[in-house]
Protein backbone atom coordinates (compact mmCIF):
# COMPACT_ATOMS: atom_id res chain seq x y z
CA UNK A 1 0.00 0.00 0.00
CA UNK A 2 2.81 2.25 0.85
CA UNK A 3 4.91 1.48 -2.14
CA UNK A 4 1.67 2.46 -4.37
CA UNK A 5 1.14 5.71 -2.63
CA UNK A 6 4.91 6.59 -2.56
CA UNK A 7 4.78 5.67 -6.79
CA UNK A 8 1.70 7.77 -7.08
CA UNK A 9 3.50 10.54 -4.97
CA UNK A 10 6.24 10.02 -7.74
CA UNK A 11 3.93 10.31 -10.56
CA UNK A 12 2.14 12.96 -10.00
CA UNK A 13 5.24 15.32 -8.92
CA UNK A 14 7.19 14.19 -11.66
CA UNK A 15 4.12 14.73 -13.89
CA UNK A 16 3.55 18.66 -12.34
CA UNK A 17 7.53 18.82 -12.94
CA UNK A 18 6.87 18.34 -16.91
CA UNK A 19 3.87 20.18 -17.44
CA UNK A 20 5.50 23.42 -15.96
CA UNK A 21 8.71 22.80 -17.76
CA UNK A 22 6.98 22.55 -20.72
CA UNK A 23 4.78 25.63 -20.06
CA UNK A 24 8.18 27.45 -19.12
CA UNK A 25 9.39 26.22 -22.45
CA UNK A 26 6.56 27.80 -24.11
CA UNK A 27 6.86 30.87 -22.29
CA UNK A 28 10.13 31.26 -24.22
CA UNK A 29 8.97 29.53 -27.54
CA UNK A 30 5.91 31.09 -28.36
CA UNK A 31 5.29 34.19 -30.54
CA UNK A 32 3.54 36.58 -29.04
CA UNK A 33 2.40 37.91 -25.52
CA UNK A 34 -1.16 36.04 -26.08
CA UNK A 35 0.06 32.72 -27.01
CA UNK A 36 1.88 32.87 -24.10
CA UNK A 37 -0.93 33.37 -21.89
CA UNK A 38 -1.98 29.35 -22.82
CA UNK A 39 1.75 28.44 -21.82
CA UNK A 40 1.63 30.02 -18.36
CA UNK A 41 -2.17 28.70 -17.81
CA UNK A 42 -0.39 25.30 -18.40
CA UNK A 43 2.00 26.09 -15.89
CA UNK A 44 -0.81 27.94 -13.17
CA UNK A 45 -3.33 24.84 -13.66
CA UNK A 46 -1.73 21.71 -13.94
CA UNK A 47 1.96 22.29 -13.29
CA UNK A 48 1.24 23.69 -9.90
CA UNK A 49 -2.49 21.52 -9.60
CA UNK A 50 -0.12 18.25 -10.07
CA UNK A 51 2.40 19.06 -7.91
CA UNK A 52 0.41 20.30 -4.95
CA UNK A 53 -1.89 17.34 -5.71
CA UNK A 54 1.65 15.13 -5.34
CA UNK A 55 2.46 16.51 -1.61
CA UNK A 56 -1.02 15.83 -0.47
CA UNK A 57 -0.79 12.70 -1.37
CA UNK A 58 2.37 12.03 -0.03
CA UNK A 59 0.98 13.80 3.36
CA UNK A 60 -2.05 11.26 3.15
CA UNK A 61 0.55 8.69 3.22
CA UNK A 62 1.54 9.36 6.33
CA UNK A 63 4.20 11.89 5.67
CA UNK A 64 2.63 14.71 7.91
CA UNK A 65 -0.28 16.12 9.60
CA UNK A 66 -3.80 14.89 8.40
CA UNK A 67 -5.62 18.03 9.09
CA UNK A 68 -3.41 21.13 8.94
CA UNK A 69 -1.27 20.53 6.18
CA UNK A 70 -3.89 18.90 3.49
CA UNK A 71 -6.34 21.88 4.53
CA UNK A 72 -3.42 24.43 3.78
CA UNK A 73 -2.42 23.06 0.11
CA UNK A 74 -6.20 22.50 -1.02
CA UNK A 75 -6.30 26.12 -0.32
CA UNK A 76 -3.43 26.91 -2.06
CA UNK A 77 -4.64 24.96 -4.86
CA UNK A 78 -8.17 26.43 -5.21
CA UNK A 79 -6.96 30.12 -4.47
CA UNK A 80 -4.09 29.10 -7.28
CA UNK A 81 -6.98 27.69 -9.34
CA UNK A 82 -9.09 31.05 -8.79
CA UNK A 83 -7.05 33.71 -9.17
CA UNK A 84 -4.82 32.59 -12.01
CA UNK A 85 -7.37 33.19 -14.66
CA UNK A 86 -8.53 36.41 -13.31
CA UNK A 87 -5.05 37.60 -14.06
CA UNK A 88 -4.16 35.94 -17.36
CA UNK A 89 -7.79 37.27 -18.51
CA UNK A 90 -6.57 41.12 -16.97
CA UNK A 91 -2.95 40.88 -18.34
CA UNK A 92 -4.85 39.73 -21.85
CA UNK A 93 -7.37 42.62 -21.58
CA UNK A 94 -4.70 45.37 -20.79
CA UNK A 95 -2.53 43.86 -23.25
CA UNK A 96 -5.45 44.53 -26.18
CA UNK A 97 -5.98 48.08 -24.85
CA UNK A 98 -2.84 48.55 -24.82
CA UNK A 99 -2.31 48.08 -28.39
CA UNK A 100 -0.26 45.14 -28.78
CA UNK A 101 -1.74 43.60 -31.42
CA UNK A 102 -2.23 39.97 -31.61
CA UNK A 103 -0.05 37.37 -33.23
CA UNK A 104 -1.71 35.95 -36.47
CA UNK A 105 -0.64 33.05 -38.88
CA UNK A 106 0.28 35.68 -41.37
CA UNK A 107 3.01 37.51 -39.28
CA UNK A 108 4.70 34.14 -39.12
CA UNK A 109 6.60 34.86 -42.31
CA UNK A 110 8.16 38.37 -41.41
CA UNK A 111 8.91 37.23 -37.42
CA UNK A 112 11.69 39.56 -36.39
CA UNK A 113 10.54 40.50 -33.02
CA UNK A 114 9.00 38.05 -30.14
CA UNK A 115 11.89 35.95 -30.23
CA UNK A 116 9.92 32.93 -31.51
CA UNK A 117 12.38 29.97 -32.59
CA UNK A 118 11.60 27.93 -35.14
CA UNK B 1 -29.68 36.36 6.21
CA UNK B 2 -29.31 32.87 5.27
CA UNK B 3 -26.79 33.64 3.65
CA UNK B 4 -24.87 35.66 5.84
CA UNK B 5 -25.15 31.86 8.14
CA UNK B 6 -23.20 30.17 5.44
CA UNK B 7 -21.08 33.07 5.15
CA UNK B 8 -20.11 33.28 9.20
CA UNK B 9 -19.98 29.23 8.79
CA UNK B 10 -17.19 29.16 6.13
CA UNK B 11 -15.08 31.81 7.81
CA UNK B 12 -15.57 30.14 11.53
CA UNK B 13 -14.46 26.61 9.55
CA UNK B 14 -11.53 28.18 8.22
CA UNK B 15 -10.15 29.89 10.92
CA UNK B 16 -10.70 26.49 12.93
CA UNK B 17 -8.33 24.58 10.25
CA UNK B 18 -6.23 27.12 9.65
CA UNK B 19 -5.62 27.79 13.76
CA UNK B 20 -5.38 24.51 14.73
CA UNK B 21 -6.04 25.50 18.19
CA UNK B 22 -8.80 24.43 19.61
CA UNK B 23 -8.39 26.30 22.99
CA UNK B 24 -11.36 28.15 24.69
CA UNK B 25 -9.61 31.71 24.10
CA UNK B 26 -8.93 31.08 20.33
CA UNK B 27 -12.23 29.75 19.67
CA UNK B 28 -13.63 33.02 21.24
CA UNK B 29 -11.01 35.07 19.37
CA UNK B 30 -12.58 33.45 16.04
CA UNK B 31 -16.49 33.47 17.53
CA UNK B 32 -15.29 37.46 17.69
CA UNK B 33 -13.92 37.47 14.16
CA UNK B 34 -15.98 36.11 12.52
CA UNK B 35 -19.26 38.14 13.50
CA UNK B 36 -17.76 40.90 13.29
CA UNK B 37 -16.35 40.40 9.61
CA UNK B 38 -20.01 39.00 8.63
CA UNK B 39 -21.11 41.88 10.47
CA UNK B 40 -19.08 44.32 8.33
CA UNK B 41 -19.94 42.70 5.27
CA UNK B 42 -23.99 42.06 5.60
CA UNK B 43 -23.77 46.27 6.22
CA UNK B 44 -21.42 46.89 3.12
CA UNK B 45 -24.34 45.01 1.26
CA UNK B 46 -21.96 42.49 -0.56
CA UNK B 47 -23.56 39.56 0.86
CA UNK B 48 -25.50 38.01 -2.15
CA UNK B 49 -25.36 35.74 -4.83
CA UNK B 50 -22.34 36.83 -6.11
CA UNK B 51 -20.31 36.86 -3.06
CA UNK B 52 -21.77 33.89 -1.17
CA UNK B 53 -23.13 31.45 -4.22
CA UNK B 54 -23.90 28.36 -2.11
CA UNK B 55 -26.72 27.93 -4.19
CA UNK B 56 -24.05 26.54 -6.42
CA UNK B 57 -22.61 24.11 -3.87
CA UNK B 58 -24.49 20.98 -4.82
CA UNK B 59 -23.95 21.42 -8.73
CA UNK B 60 -20.68 22.79 -8.75
CA UNK B 61 -19.57 19.11 -7.47
CA UNK B 62 -20.55 17.66 -10.39
CA UNK B 63 -18.93 20.46 -12.71
CA UNK B 64 -15.43 20.77 -10.99
CA UNK B 65 -14.29 17.17 -11.64
CA UNK B 66 -15.69 17.85 -15.47
CA UNK B 67 -13.63 21.09 -15.39
CA UNK B 68 -10.58 19.48 -14.38
CA UNK B 69 -10.74 16.39 -16.89
CA UNK B 70 -11.23 18.91 -19.04
CA UNK B 71 -8.39 21.35 -18.41
CA UNK B 72 -6.33 18.38 -18.23
CA UNK B 73 -7.07 17.71 -21.81
CA UNK B 74 -6.24 20.80 -23.09
CA UNK B 75 -2.75 20.92 -21.22
CA UNK B 76 -1.81 17.61 -23.39
CA UNK B 77 -3.20 19.62 -26.63
CA UNK B 78 -1.08 22.81 -25.69
CA UNK B 79 1.77 20.80 -24.71
CA UNK B 80 1.95 19.26 -27.86
CA UNK B 81 1.99 21.92 -29.45
CA UNK B 82 4.83 23.47 -27.76
CA UNK B 83 6.93 20.61 -27.80
CA UNK B 84 6.55 19.88 -31.50
CA UNK B 85 9.94 20.62 -33.38
CA UNK B 86 8.56 23.36 -34.81
CA UNK B 87 5.57 25.84 -33.56
CA UNK B 88 2.51 25.45 -35.30
CA UNK B 89 -0.05 27.88 -33.88
CA UNK B 90 -3.30 29.40 -35.73
CA UNK B 91 -3.88 31.88 -33.06
CA UNK B 92 -6.87 34.26 -33.98
CA UNK B 93 -9.80 36.11 -31.74
CA UNK B 94 -12.90 34.06 -32.00
CA UNK B 95 -16.85 35.59 -30.31
CA UNK B 96 -18.75 33.38 -28.78
CA UNK B 97 -22.74 33.42 -27.68
CA UNK B 98 -22.87 32.93 -23.43
CA UNK B 99 -26.42 31.21 -22.97
CA UNK B 100 -25.87 31.90 -19.26
CA UNK B 101 -28.27 34.58 -17.79
CA UNK B 102 -26.49 35.98 -14.68
CA UNK B 103 -23.59 37.65 -14.37
CA UNK B 104 -22.18 35.01 -12.31
CA UNK B 105 -23.15 32.62 -14.88
CA UNK B 106 -21.31 34.09 -17.21
CA UNK B 107 -18.26 34.75 -15.04
CA UNK B 108 -17.76 31.31 -14.32
CA UNK B 109 -18.02 30.34 -17.64
CA UNK B 110 -15.28 33.02 -18.52
CA UNK B 111 -13.14 31.42 -15.44
CA UNK B 112 -13.60 28.49 -17.17
CA UNK B 113 -12.28 29.23 -20.47
CA UNK B 114 -9.59 30.98 -19.71
CA UNK B 115 -8.85 28.11 -16.92
CA UNK B 116 -8.62 25.56 -19.37
CA UNK B 117 -5.02 26.69 -21.58
CA UNK B 118 -5.39 27.29 -25.50
CA UNK B 119 -8.33 29.56 -24.71
CA UNK B 120 -8.15 33.08 -23.10
CA UNK B 121 -11.35 34.82 -22.53
CA UNK B 122 -10.03 38.82 -23.20
CA UNK B 123 -13.29 40.32 -23.14
CA UNK B 124 -17.49 39.79 -22.06
CA UNK B 125 -20.06 41.89 -22.91
CA UNK B 126 -23.35 41.29 -22.29
CA UNK B 127 -23.69 37.59 -23.65
CA UNK B 128 -20.80 37.84 -26.29
CA UNK B 129 -17.50 36.40 -25.02
CA UNK B 130 -13.94 37.50 -26.79
CA UNK B 131 -11.76 34.53 -26.64
CA UNK B 132 -8.15 34.34 -28.24
CA UNK B 133 -7.44 31.02 -29.00
CA UNK B 134 -3.94 29.53 -29.44
CA UNK B 135 -5.39 27.27 -32.72
CA UNK B 136 -8.76 28.65 -34.26
CA UNK B 137 -9.59 25.07 -35.71
CA UNK B 138 -9.62 23.26 -32.15
CA UNK B 139 -12.57 25.63 -30.66
CA UNK B 140 -14.61 24.02 -32.89
CA UNK B 141 -18.52 24.90 -31.59
CA UNK B 142 -20.01 21.65 -30.21
CA UNK B 143 -17.22 21.14 -27.91
CA UNK B 144 -17.00 24.92 -26.34
CA UNK B 145 -21.20 24.38 -26.16
CA UNK B 146 -20.84 21.58 -23.81
CA UNK B 147 -18.76 23.98 -21.49
CA UNK B 148 -21.23 26.73 -21.97
CA UNK B 149 -24.34 23.75 -21.44
CA UNK B 150 -22.70 22.74 -18.38
CA UNK B 151 -22.21 25.96 -16.89
CA UNK B 152 -25.95 26.94 -17.50
CA UNK B 153 -27.14 23.98 -15.64
CA UNK B 154 -24.75 24.96 -13.28
CA UNK B 155 -25.80 28.37 -12.38
CA UNK B 156 -29.74 26.77 -12.62
CA UNK B 157 -33.00 28.95 -14.12
CA UNK B 158 -33.85 30.02 -11.23
CA UNK B 159 -33.81 34.24 -11.32
CA UNK B 160 -32.19 36.94 -10.36
CA UNK C 1 11.85 12.96 -4.83
CA UNK C 2 10.86 16.80 -3.44
CA UNK C 3 14.38 17.95 -4.60
CA UNK C 4 13.99 16.74 -8.41
CA UNK C 5 10.39 18.99 -7.89
CA UNK C 6 12.49 22.01 -6.41
CA UNK C 7 15.11 21.39 -9.09
CA UNK C 8 11.92 21.34 -12.45
CA UNK C 9 11.12 24.10 -10.55
CA UNK C 10 13.79 26.62 -10.66
CA UNK C 11 14.73 26.00 -14.17
CA UNK C 12 11.19 26.48 -15.16
CA UNK C 13 11.44 29.77 -13.27
CA UNK C 14 14.90 30.35 -15.25
CA UNK C 15 13.20 29.84 -18.26
CA UNK C 16 10.27 32.47 -17.18
CA UNK C 17 13.09 34.80 -16.07
CA UNK C 18 14.13 34.70 -19.70
CA UNK C 19 10.77 36.08 -20.98
CA UNK C 20 11.17 38.61 -17.96
CA UNK C 21 14.30 39.86 -19.48
CA UNK C 22 13.46 39.35 -23.61
CA UNK C 23 10.18 40.27 -23.16
CA UNK C 24 9.16 42.76 -26.21
CA UNK C 25 6.24 44.40 -24.21
CA UNK C 26 5.57 45.24 -20.90
CA UNK C 27 2.72 42.44 -20.36
CA UNK C 28 5.30 40.09 -21.27
CA UNK C 29 7.00 40.73 -18.80
CA UNK C 30 3.96 41.02 -16.19
CA UNK C 31 2.81 37.32 -17.32
CA UNK C 32 6.01 36.01 -16.82
CA UNK C 33 6.55 37.71 -13.34
CA UNK C 34 3.11 36.22 -12.25
CA UNK C 35 4.02 33.21 -13.80
CA UNK C 36 7.28 33.22 -11.39
CA UNK C 37 5.06 34.10 -8.59
CA UNK C 38 2.64 31.07 -9.11
CA UNK C 39 5.81 29.07 -9.50
CA UNK C 40 7.49 30.35 -5.96
CA UNK C 41 3.87 29.71 -4.11
CA UNK C 42 4.62 25.64 -5.09
CA UNK C 43 8.18 26.15 -4.51
CA UNK C 44 7.54 27.69 -1.04
CA UNK C 45 5.11 24.43 -0.52
CA UNK C 46 7.81 21.63 -2.28
CA UNK C 47 10.76 22.92 0.14
CA UNK C 48 8.54 22.96 3.18
CA UNK C 49 7.94 19.11 2.46
CA UNK C 50 11.67 19.07 1.60
CA UNK C 51 13.03 20.00 5.14
CA UNK C 52 10.28 18.16 6.87
CA UNK C 53 8.60 21.47 7.81
CA UNK C 54 5.05 21.93 6.40
CA UNK C 55 4.79 25.54 8.51
CA UNK C 56 5.80 26.90 5.14
CA UNK C 57 2.12 26.32 3.56
CA UNK C 58 1.42 29.32 5.29
CA UNK C 59 4.21 31.42 4.09
CA UNK C 60 3.34 29.77 0.65
CA UNK C 61 -1.13 30.98 1.35
CA UNK C 62 0.52 34.64 2.12
CA UNK C 63 2.30 34.62 -1.35
CA UNK C 64 -0.59 33.56 -3.24
CA UNK C 65 -2.48 36.40 -1.99
CA UNK C 66 0.47 38.71 -2.45
CA UNK C 67 1.42 37.32 -6.14
CA UNK C 68 -2.35 38.20 -7.36
CA UNK C 69 -2.45 41.67 -6.08
CA UNK C 70 0.53 42.62 -7.11
CA UNK C 71 -0.34 41.26 -10.71
CA UNK C 72 -3.61 43.37 -10.53
CA UNK C 73 -1.54 46.34 -9.09
CA UNK C 74 1.07 46.30 -12.05
CA UNK C 75 -1.32 45.75 -14.41
CA UNK C 76 -3.09 48.86 -13.31
CA UNK C 77 -0.13 50.79 -12.94
CA UNK C 78 0.37 50.09 -16.67
CA UNK C 79 -2.96 50.77 -17.96
CA UNK C 80 -3.77 54.22 -16.33
CA UNK C 81 -0.56 55.17 -14.83
CA UNK C 82 -2.30 55.79 -11.46
CA UNK C 83 -2.86 53.16 -9.14
CA UNK C 84 -5.95 55.36 -7.51
CA UNK C 85 -7.38 56.05 -10.81
CA UNK C 86 -11.25 54.75 -10.84
CA UNK C 87 -12.24 51.45 -13.39
CA UNK C 88 -13.16 52.47 -16.70
CA UNK C 89 -14.12 55.45 -17.36
CA UNK C 90 -16.17 53.88 -19.83
CA UNK C 91 -18.53 51.98 -17.49
CA UNK C 92 -17.65 48.55 -19.21
CA UNK C 93 -17.14 45.69 -17.19
CA UNK C 94 -14.66 45.66 -14.56
CA UNK C 95 -11.16 43.86 -14.95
Amino acid sequence: MDMVLTVLTWALLMAGAFFLLTGALGMVRLPDVFTRMHAAGMTDTMGAGLILVGLLVHTLAGGGELVAVPVRLLLILGFLWFTSPIATHATAKAALSGGVRPFTRADESDEGQGGASS
Amino acid sequence: MNRALWLWGILFAVWLLLSGHIETLFIVFGLFTCTVAVWVSVRMGIVDRESVPVHLLGRAIAYVPWLVWEVFKSNVRVARIILSPRIRVDPSIVHFRASQTTDLGRFIYANSITLTPGTVTTGVTGDDMEVHAIVQSEIDGSEENDMNRRVAVLEGKDPR
Amino acid sequence: MFAVTAAALLVAMGLAMCRALLGPTAYDRVLALNNIGTKTVVLIAVLGFLNGRPDFLDLAIAYALINFIGTIAVLKYIEYGDLGAPSRPDGGEAN
